[in-house]
């Protein structure tokens, strides 16, 4: 610790630091623009220019380090006409159209101008005109006339995205912050650059002129998306979410949230909201009363467990239902006598179930991942299922961490991996077994059962070495790796992996509540979600689930619901699909119209409240699910609020559940055989069509990465099926079909075909990893 | 142009400017050339030596801001392993400086044997010369020298039959002002826009690469052999005291013989200009800009009392700069010169910090603005106040660079812009000023 005098304040701060640093750790606020603790160190917009004993000049606050005895003048006469300068610089060139500005109210620099400007210029020049950009559907940069030249959303780009998408063009008076000429800001984290913007150039479209931010209630709220749980500042005006902005949590999101976290709240006010029950008279959905709605339903189901049995009945929620939802739902289910529950529509393999000695989570906390040294990701589409996780893995890669990936498709993670390895689905078991055998063979242990025919690869044996050397080092299972048909076999021998090595092994976890379904209990004690739809069911309830987009084998799913005597959906939307098989359409809140709780994939229990009322008729899922127990006479079903059912769940105050352990207790074999013929599916699910709400998000569906799926292959195997890029093709899987364009892509290994699931044009196919046929169309 | 003339010349002495050979390593062996770098490399005495006779000599950067080059070079972890870097600066793109080019063209092995030298005391293995854009064939040039001096195993790998390995690479810009920042011209080499980064860290921990760099001008460079073969002593006695050695003076402007003159420090400055051939058509000093256009203006009396050397020019308020001596008569309009060089430095201003970006176009606005008749009486106080609101703000010297002129040229011909803004004309009567130019027939 050095002692600093700031003020006349004596200051301690840790060696190394910056004026700027010890200063807030005084209290004292130094003026800036270019500084963001999270960046690097640019200096260049001059504002935080202070005077310093011993200097000749005023300083950068911000990128000079402090010194022993040094002392700070913040409010002296050179630092104060050193900071009016810049500020004078800075506003001559500046358009003055705060009134018309989004930023008004919330701008750095008008909050600035106020502080140190004066109130008449003497500049009487013509003023700089840049012209505007077009950048995508997200960034809005019509006003770059507004820029300051800070550079925040260059190096946001360039250190946090990975992606250095803008640059400064030009050189003095005309620079000027554009993209690659023609090119688009497409990072899934491009957002965080118009919160890191300190003036109105980079603005966000579609809230753009929509209101006054000193008209929105800031609500705080928790991301429904995927599993980390970031912390959400919800804004609202007249009961509409008109904007999402991070909640900074160093443990969680840092200061940054994902695009999709950022702009699916366009979807909460989207035309498709139902807004009154719905139920099938005479073959078509009528709008009817609630509690009509809900006798049918309880009618229903009674009629159907009198008639066919209790395990005729089954239920099945979407992992980014909320815990009280996901715990009623399997009350409910089981109450009515049956096992037939399930949270985790897009799964395959849940052999697992039997083994788990606890709660499959991350395996550490989100913070620890910057401490570890050595990283494996298994089976991902690491920047696009998990945005904010993939930038906390860029830092550590970026402080010389070895991350590895071995996943299904060659995507470019942006961040400097140690090892890349690209197998087809059916192969990435064999793929991490050569790496398990690598590590036994270094670590002279012996090699593992059934791992005996395996002969690992350079690369197996790189990765495995990284694993020896690593003091910390962890092994991720992603999404591919839940949803492959083998996911239980890669849980083991990640687990074997960490056993040789001292690794920990984490689920990076699908949704907002995958680790939160198991605290539920929303698990099957009958048939699982993928068997529930193999064999048909005379009764389903759907929790908040679109089954021909969320589903491992869609068209089993669709057919299965069509032969069913009564599907009941609680859902926020009345989709299209929907109208075909569904008989009961309950409006059910959204996140932000509900009380509820997500358990995040550390295991974070966040519990949030609803950040305005439902919309038209729609009811929060946990009420819909107590009255209609009550109309079944269930017992129990007594809640008052929201709070009571967490309450039951989870003990009062728990901020971390317990029971998290990612071990198996039996022995899976580990026997692998990675040969397959034909041609095998490889199935993303698009970050932009992941779940029901992003979905019709409409800036977010503009956007590359909402394309239209193709069939995408690389040249060698679209070759030996006598085709070219850009050819229409028919892909296969069984029954169903799909008409797509063919794209040759060589991230996409031999053998395989990579078809996205999640999209109304691929909803008629069947296994996410299936075998698929592919021919002309 | 060549090198005119010179006194006492240590950089161009024994140099046939007209022959094809004299540059060439034949010519620099046959002056006595990479002796001292073979006696270097073949000496059992420690590295420390011969730096500090480079310290003792005295011998401050030509490059523009004079800082001592012994002093810099033992900046440099000579011991610390890793790689280094030797980059000699010859992006001279500042108004009125030409004196590297001739360097370069008459005496490009010098250069090399400095660098070398300087690779050797420093533990570098690899250096650049970063030349600017405009001069092509100087760069091809110093290639040719490269070359040769490589074919004489002078260069590359084991020099000289010593264990001492390496390579020097010549790396032309493209002409940006701001790449002579010794930051911009490490982010230029490194491929990227040329613009300078904050210190610290100082090049010698973090230069090119993140690697330790030592960064000097090329007359700099140049000059270490020649100082090491003379010793410090002598090299002083070149010059007066604390101002040892010679210098190569860029004279432009109102004489008649523009061009490169060496000759000792301390020079009296109307011997400097009597060997430029005295002023142009007989007529009279008004001012003069002694170091570059970055370097505040002397009236043209004053500048007659000043011997050319590091203390005499500061002792006349201006700088001794990278000594590009810029002559101006009596026909120049005051106003219409300080607006050329503000254009020249918003114009080549990065556009990276603040003050200088916004700063060097509003001053070059403002000045316009008087040259062209509209200017007001509150101009020029505005002008004095953002000249120095940007003085000392800045990421890099652009800033004061481009304030200093400014600023100077208020305080010394305050009445010629008074004069512009009350007549919305020059004090200096069109005709007489394009008499001057020397591009008209007119005569005054």
């Amino acid at each position: 610790m050095l002692e600093l005098e700031i003020d006349g304040k004596k200051v301690q701060a840790p060696e190394g630091s910056m004026i700027i640093e010890a200063a807030a750790l005084a209290g004292v606020h130094i003026p800036h623009f270019c500084y963001h603790k999270k960046l690097s160190l640019a200096a260049n917009c001059r504002m935080c220019l202070v005077e310093v004993s011993k200097a000749k000049k005023a300083v950068p606050a911000c990128a000079t380090p402090i010194l022993d005895g040094m002392k700070v003048f913040t409010h002296s006469e050179t630092t104060l006409d050193a900071q009016k300068g810049v500020l004078e610089f800075l506003l001559i060139n500046h358009p003055l159209d705060c009134p018309i500005c989004d930023k008004g109210g919330e701008c750095q620099l008008q909050d600035l101008a106020v502080g140190y400007g004066s109130s008449s210029s003497r500049f009487s020049e013509e003023k700089r005109v840049v012209f505007q950009k077009d950048v995508g559907p997200l960034i809005s940069m019509q006003e770059m006339s507004r820029c300051i030249h800070c550079t925040r959303c260059i190096r946001f780009g360039e250190e946090i995205a990975g992606v250095m998408e803008l640059g400064m063009a030009n050189r003095n008076f005309h620079s000027e912050v554009q993209t690659f000429v023609g090119r688009s800001v497409d990072s899934e984290l491009s957002g965080n650059m118009i919160d890191l913007c300190p003036v109105g150039a980079l603005t966000s479209k579609p809230f753009r002129y929509t209101a006054r931010n000193w008209e929105l209630a800031q609500r705080k709220s928790v991301s429904p998306h995927d599993s980390l749980g970031s912390n959400l500042n919800v804004q609202v005006k007249s009961n509409r979410v008109m904007r999402v902005v991070p909640r900074e949590n160093e443990a969680i999101n840092e200061c940054w949230i994902s695009d999709r976290d950022r702009f699916s709240y366009e979807g909460l006010n989207s035309d498709e909201r139902l807004q009154k029950p719905m139920v099938r008279v005479d073959g078509a959905l009528r709008e009817v009363e609630w509690n009509v709605a809900l006798d049918y339903v309880a009618h229903g189901l009674k009629d159907i467990v009198k008639t066919h049995g209790a395990a005729s009945v089954a239920a099945l929620a979407a992992p980014n239902a909320t815990l009280e939802e996901l715990f009623l739902l399997q009350k409910l289910t089981r109450g009515i006598g049956s096992g037939n529950v399930d949270f985790r529509p897009r799964r395959r393999d849940f052999s697992a179930d039997a083994q788990r000695a606890g709660i499959p989570w991350l395996g550490m906390k989100v913070a620890e991942i910057g401490a570890l040294d050595t990283v494996l990701v298994v089976g991902s589409f690491l920047r696009k299922d998990h945005p904010l996780f993939a930038q906390r893995l860029r830092q550590l890669a970026r402080r010389r961490g070895k991350v590895s990936l071995l996943s299904v498709t060659k995507d470019d993670p942006l961040l400097r991996l140690f090892a890349q390895v690209t197998v087809a689905p059916a192969q990435l078991a064999a793929a991490l077994a050569g790496v398990v055998k690598a590590a036994a063979q270094i670590k002279a242990q012996p090699v593992p059962a059934g791992l005996e025919s395996i002969e690992p690869d350079e690369a197996a044996r790189k990765i495995a070495q990284s694993f020896v050397d690593g003091k910390k080092s962890a092994v991720f299972l992603g999404n591919v790796a839940e949803q492959v048909d083998n996911a239980t076999q890669l849980q083991a021998l990640a687990a074997e992996l960490g056993r040789l090595t001292g690794a920990r092994v984490g689920f990076i976890g699908e949704a907002a509540n995958s680790v939160g379904g198991y605290v539920a209990q929303a698990l099957p004690s009958g048939l699982n979600a993928y068997e529930m739809f193999a064999q048909p069911r005379r009764a389903y309830v759907l929790l908040g689930l679109e089954p021909e987009l969320d589903c491992h084998h869609p068209a089993q799913a669709i057919a299965a619901l069509k032969q069913a005597d009564l599907v009941v959906m609680l859902t926020p939307f009345k989709h299209a699909a929907a109208l075909d098989y569904a008989d009961v359409l309950l409006p059910t809140a959204p996140f932000s119209e509900t009380s509820g709780t997500f358990v995040s994939t550390e295991g974070r229990a966040q519990s949030f409240n609803g950040v305005c009322r439902p919309l038209g008729e729609t009811r929060p899922g946990w009420k819909i699910l107590r009255v209609l127990g009550n109309l079944l006479d269930l017992p129990g079903f007594d809640y008052e609020s929201s709070e009571e059912v967490r309450d039951v769940v989870l003990p009062a105050g728990t901020n971390f559940v317990t029971g998290l352990d990612n071990a198996l207790t039996g022995a899976p074999a580990l026997a692998v055989d990675g040969r397959f013929e034909g041609l095998q599916r490889v199935a993303e699910v698009p970050i932009y069509f992941a779940d029901s709400l992003v979905r019709r998000a409409t800036a977010l569906q503009k956007t590359h990465d909402a394309g239209l799926p193709a069939a995408r292959m690389n040249g060698a195997t679209a070759a030996s099926l006598g085709l070219s890029a850009g050819a229409s093709v028919r892909v296969k899987q069984g029954q169903g079909d799909a008409v797509l364009v063919l794209a040759v892509d060589e991230t996409v290994p031999a053998g395989c075909v990579r078809v996205a699931a999640g999209h109304d044009t691929t909803a008629a196919l069947g296994d996410m990893f299936g075998m698929i046929n592919v021919e002309r169309a | 142009m060549a090198i005119l003339g010179t006194i006492n010349p240590m950089l161009m002495a024994g140099i046939d400017f007209d022959s094809d050979t004299s540059w060439r390593l034949e010519g620099y062996l046959a002056r006595g050339g990479y002796a001292v770098l073979k006696e270097i490399l073949k000496s059992e005495t420690g590295r420390e030596k011969y730096i500090s006779v480079i310290k003792r000599s005295g011998l401050r950067g030509r490059g523009g801001a004079g800082f001592p080059t012994g002093l810099k070079w033992g900046f440099m972890p000579a011991f610390r392993g890793g790689q280094k870097y030797i980059v000699c600066n010859s992006d001279e793109g500042e108004p009125g400086t030409f004196k590297d080019r001739d360097i370069l063209r008459f005496n490009p092995h010098a250069v090399i044997e400095g660098m070398l030298i300087g690779g050797y005391l420093m533990g570098a293995t690899r250096g650049y010369n970063y030349i600017h854009g405009e001069i092509y064939e100087i760069y091809k040039r110093f290639e040719e020298a490269l070359g040769e001096a490589r074919a004489a195993g002078l260069l590359g790998d084991n020099i000289a039959g010593s264990n001492f390995c390496m390579e020097i690479q010549a790396h032309h810009g493209f002409g940006a002002y701001v790449c002579g920042e010794e930051t911009a011209l490490i982010e230029s080499i490194e491929g990227k826009a040329g613009r300078p980064r904050y210190k610290p860290p100082y090049t010698a921990s973090n230069g090119l690469y993140g690697a330790p760099t030592n960064v000097n001008n090329t007359e700099s460079y140049a000059s270490i052999p020649f100082i090491l073969k003379m010793g410090a002593e002598a090299y002083l006695d070149m010059g007066t005291v604390n101002n040892g050695g010679t210098k190569i003076f860029s004279v432009s402007g109102h004489v008649n013989r523009p061009g490169n003159y060496e000759v000792p420090l301390g020079t009296p400055f109307p011997k400097l200009l009597e060997l430029a051939g005295g002023m142009r058509g007989g007529r009279q000093l008004k001012a003069c800009i002694p170091g570059g256009v970055s370097c505040p203006v002397i009236p043209g009396a004053r500048m007659m009392e000043t011997t050319m050397d590091f203390d005499g020019i500061s002792k006349a308020g201006s700088s001794f700069g990278s000594g590009a001596v810029i002559i101006m008569d009596e026909t120049t309009c005051m106003v219409k010169a300080l607006e050329r060089i503000a254009y020249f430095f918003f114009e080549e201003s990065c556009g990276q910090c603040t003050p200088c970006r916004e700063g060097t176009h509003w001053m070059y606005q403002i000045i316009h603005r008087i040259e062209h008749g509209q200017g007001r009486m509150e101009d020029i106080e505005v002008l004095d106040s953002i000249a120095s609101r940007i003085s000392g703000n800045t990421i890099c010297a652009l800033g004061d660079a481009a304030a200093a002129p400014v600023e100077s040229f208020i305080k010394q011909f305050r009445d010629e812009f008074v004069y512009h803004i009350e007549h919305k004309q020059c004090l200096v009567p069109l005709d007489v000023q394009r008499a001057g130019s020397g591009f008209f027939k007119a005569t005054v």
